[in-house]
């Protein structure tokens, strides 16, 4: 069972809710305070990407977010319900700014994310698609 | 920390200071505000980014595209950042090398000033 569990509307003024909790958690985790940044980005960066895929293919529908305090390892798993498609893995599309075309490439969020936590699981799962990501930590409590 | 943003010129560029956390909620406003400059023809912009708190790839989407905005007429979008965590980010998805990165306002205005 997760240490915490957070379910949230997707709407973007959510994802710094997400962030600050996953922080909060894997301090009180005992990740070193060298790598909370890491943890804050990597989250954000999944969460966000869910979001944007939600809104665009089923807005209804919450995004999930559990933290778990494993031993020596904090572990974060983001899972949303964007089966199968281009919606799948890189996100629905490049980075837009709104306005252009995409002016990032799709696909960008999650090689941040694989460049900040050193061991990430990308998987479909019955509904949808779950990001994994791990940092050490002390294990200090539960 | 939500995201607060000013801008004033400065020997003749224009410098945004953006304060707080840049993220898929705040970039829209970030957007709109670099739309609005070059759309009011300023197109030699300075991003003051030392109060940045938390940027993301949707902020760095919102920098690459006020970068080709301000390009389409010549211009220039410099950057000023010191903060290793943001810093972070643009070495990860190699952008340090499309933005000048600089460590002061005066800094990216004397190498601006520089290039002409």
């Amino acid at each position: 069972m997760a240490t915490v569990e957070l379910s949230f509307t997707a709407l973007p003024a959510h994802v710094r809710t997400a962030r600050l909790v996953a922080t909060a958690v894997a301090r009180r985790s005992g990740v070193d305070e060298s790598l909370l940044d890491e943890v804050r980005l990597a989250v954000g960066e999944a969460c966000s990407r869910a979001v944007e895929g939600h809104q665009l293919y089923c807005p209804a529908e919450p995004v999930r977010l559990a933290l778990t305090d494993l031993a020596g390892r904090f572990e974060v798993e983001v899972t949303d319900n964007l089966s199968g498609g281009p919606a799948g893995i890189a996100g629905p599309q490049g980075i837009a700014d709104g306005h252009d075309e995409a002016v990032l490439p799709a696909g960008l969020g999650i090689a941040v994310i694989e460049s900040l936590a050193d061991d990430v699981q990308i998987s479909a799962t019955p509904d949808g698609t779950s990001i994994r990501m791990s940092w050490p930590s002390a294990g200090a409590s539960r | 920390m939500d995201l607060k943003l000013d801008h004033h010129s400065k020997d003749g560029i224009e410098i945004v200071d953006v304060e707080g956390e840049i993220d898929v909620y705040t970039a829209p406003r970030l957007r709109e505000l670099l739309i609005e400059l070059v759309n009011n023809r300023f197109y030699q912009l300075v991003v003051n980014m030392e109060k940045v708190e938390f940027l993301d790839s949707t902020g760095l989407g919102v920098l690459v595209g006020g970068l080709k905005r301000v390009r389409a007429h010549d211009g220039s979008l410099d950057l000023v950042c010191t903060q290793e965590r943001i810093l972070k980010i643009f070495r990860i998805t190699g952008l340090t090398k499309v933005f000048g990165i600089h460590d002061t306002v005066d800094e990216a205005i004397a190498a601006r000033r520089a290039e002409k």
